[in-house]
């Protein structure tokens, strides 16, 4: 009926920064800010990164060669819409509302009472592909709801071997739900291939099983994923249902800070996928249409090496946090079995203290 | 007060909870044309609607995991698995994503999910259809496990829960759905972490929920029969657990029986039994007991079945037992 296999891999800009497809109409003012947007995600993730090997940050999951994927996935999203993404998806979710600080405070273990809830994204879990079927959730509300408002859930290409992806995805298809699920296939699970994770030759193929049309996109070139994601979302928009679309693209860090690429991925792979760099492709084209210069691009580094330091600091300025929240938010009203363990551990808590 | 079936009184707090608010809608396997494996949402899809009494893919981690995210969009949705035991495949979702949401970012956001199931074994279904799996549900902080042994309390639970902003895991005994009791007319709510004394003694006290509650009431009257009175604890919720009651009950008689349908080991009795050494050892007057099911999968056979099932006379032996008589 109409949805076929996906074979083609949709591309506006080749890794050389050469036009070969219909550019999104957007004003010069922001094509920078999605470049600036990029730029932001990745010296974010390359500060998470030192802070954690400093004993200042918790475990993280670097998202470097993943910004145009993760930059094209929020930017057409309207403020009512949902996200729900992965850890990996960090960047999308600035984009979408959620302030760095928050983010920061959630890897440093901060009870994030300060997230904010109207960017409308699901707090990041360490979960595979759950998340997908939460979005979904959220998408059969909003057409429950009969409001024009459309959900977005985002796992890498791991995760799709999870039962709840495909789940989500059927469910999607089933109740017509203005879903977008898209996956960032980034060809590492870990040290496990893309190759080990499906014999398809593609995820995307995955959607037309389930009747929903998919999509194949250059992960790495945000003006090809800002239009396929804006396709999408307008479709789900007007009520034609769920997308799947497949990104592809390269995770070029570790998975997280607890392992070590060069253990696992074949000699010469990093350098291919390195000239296949998002950032410098969609500088490249920016400097040529001359919406970016030279002095513009040094300047908007400093500016944000600066902006990382300022949230580094209001982070580290807060105090630990308070021992009697821990028995705080189990349930959302407190039991009286959970108030006298609270009084407990605060009376167990004080003893210790004063012998201290 | 009208007397009615157990079936029908989670009915009616379906029924009456989504007429209060639209956001409230039931999504599973066979619930809207079919109106339910057991019966209890028959008629519901013609008085709501698709959209409200939805039948879904076979598909349960997405069931509750769905619900979830509309819950998580303010409505208040029922999902409901077709018995516990499938709720097995969806475990991830229900202990390890609806009940953590509210605590791991803050209290930002409320989770107000319902997710019926129907557990217990005693009608022929073998082993991978008859758990009584409710202790292993009831181990994770953040989900409520209520479980009605009354009509009474069938219809006032299940509205309280509907209601109550925490994921709430609503068990149901399928051999107590033709079970009949009284039911008042007007709007009422059973609340949720809160015991019940079904019957009043001072010889002995029997802690129980769901069907093996309704077995104890039986072993009570024959019991009463030979001169002891037991009181009876029906407990209605394992989480919150409410203890107090509990104590208050032993401080009065001094001895005690748990009965249970699921196995022992691990179960209720042992953290019954457990917190009543931790809060009341002074009242202990002699060695706890527990009654439970055989520590084997469901068996086939009916004969089998009966045997691996506690039953009255179990009851009322463990309570000759701790009374001391032979």
């Amino acid at each position: 009926m109409g949805i076929t296999l996906p074979d083609t891999v949709y591309q506006v800009l080749t890794p050389e920064g050469q036009v070969v497809g219909e550019v999104p109409h957007l004003p010069p003012g922001r094509m920078v800010e999605l470049y600036r947007w990029m730029v932001f995600g990745r010296a974010f993730s390359d500060r998470m990164v030192a802070l954690q090997r400093q004993g200042r940050m918790g475990t993280f999951g670097p998202l470097n060669g993943q910004e145009a994927a993760s930059v094209g996935i929020a930017a057409p999203l309207q403020a009512e819409d949902w996200l729900v993404g992965s850890y990996r998806e960090i960047l999308s979710y600035f984009i979408k509302g959620v302030p760095p600080l928050a983010i920061m405070e959630v890897y440093r273990g901060y009870v994030s009472a300060r997230y904010p809830w109207e960017a409308r994204c699901l707090p990041i879990q360490i979960v595979l592909a759950t998340q997908v079927l939460h979005a979904v959730g959220l998408a059969m509300a909003i057409k429950y709801d009969g409001k024009p408002d459309v959900a977005v859930g985002v796992c890498g290409e791991g995760a799709t071997s999870e039962g709840d992806f495909n789940e989500a995805l059927n469910f999607a298809g089933v109740f017509k739900a203005p879903a977008v699920i898209v996956v960032q296939n980034n060809c590492w699970a870990i040290s496990v291939p893309r190759s080990a994770q499906t014999a398809a030759g593609y995820i995307a193929h995955r959607g037309p099983g389930f009747g929903v049309p998919g999509y194949i996109v250059d992960g790495n070139d945000v003006l090809a994923m800002y239009q396929v994601m804006a396709d999408c979302v307008a479709r789900a928009r007007a009520g034609e249902g769920p997308s799947l679309i497949e990104a592809l693209t390269y995770r070029m860090g570790a998975h997280t800070t607890a392992d070590d690429p060069r253990k696992y991925r074949p000699e010469g792979e990093m350098e291919e996928w390195s000239k296949r760099d998002p950032i410098s492709r969609f500088r490249k084209f920016l400097l040529d249409q001359n919406m970016l210069s030279e002095q513009e691009d040094r300047q908007m580094a400093e500016e944000i090496t600066t902006e990382i330091q300022g949230v580094v600091e209001a982070l580290e300025s807060r105090p630990a946090q308070d021992p009697n929240q821990l028995f705080d938010n189990v349930f959302e009203t407190a039991t009286p079995q959970l108030e006298s363990q609270r009084s407990e551990m605060l009376l167990r808590n004080a003893r210790t203290l004063g012998k201290e | 007060m009208a007397v009615i079936t157990y079936r029908e009184a989670i009915r009616q707090a379906i029924s009456e909870e989504m007429e209060r608010d639209p956001k409230v809608f039931i999504m599973g396997e066979e619930v809207g044309i079919w109106g339910g494996t057991y019966a209890i949402t028959k008629g519901l899809m013609d008085q709501f609607g698709d959209k409200r009494v939805r039948d879904t893919p076979i598909s349960e981690a997405a069931i509750v995991g769905g619900a979830t995210g509309a819950a998580l969009a303010g409505l208040r949705p029922i999902a409901e698995l077709m018995t516990i035991n499938f709720g097995l495949v969806a475990m991830d979702a229900i202990v390890n994503e609806a009940p953590k949401y509210h605590y791991m970012f803050g209290g930002q956001m409320t989770v107000p999910l319902t997710i019926r199931a129907v557990g217990g074994g005693g009608r022929q279904l073998a082993a991978t259809h008859s758990q009584t799996l409710d202790v292993i549900f009831a181990y994770f902080p953040g989900l409520k496990v209520v479980l009605p042994a009354t009509p009474y309390d069938a219809k006032g639970l299940l509205k309280a829960a509907i209601r109550d902003d925490n994921p709430v895991l609503y068990i149901e005994h399928s051999l107590l759905y033709p079970h009949k009791g009284e039911v008042p007319d007007e709007d009422y709510l059973v609340p949720l972490g809160k015991a019940n004394v079904m019957r009043q003694g001072s010889d002995v006290t029997i802690v129980s929920y769901s069907r093996m509650a309704q077995i104890s009431l039986e072993a009570a009257e024959a019991l009463s029969q030979e001169g002891i009175e037991a009181e009876i604890v029906d407990l209605r919720s394992l989480r919150p657990l409410d203890m107090e009651t509990v104590l208050d009950s032993f401080r009065k008689t001094f001895r005690c029986v748990i009965v249970e349908e699921g196995w022992k080991s691990y179960g209720v009795g042992a953290e019954i039994s457990t917190r009543i050494y931790e809060e009341a050892f002074d009242y202990i007057d002699a060695p706890i007991k527990r009654v439970a099911g055989a520590e084997v999968p469901m068996p086939y056979a009916r004969n089998l079945e009966q045997l691996a099932i506690p039953s009255k006379d179990d009851v009322i032996q463990a309570v000759h037992e701790v009374l001391g008589i032979a």
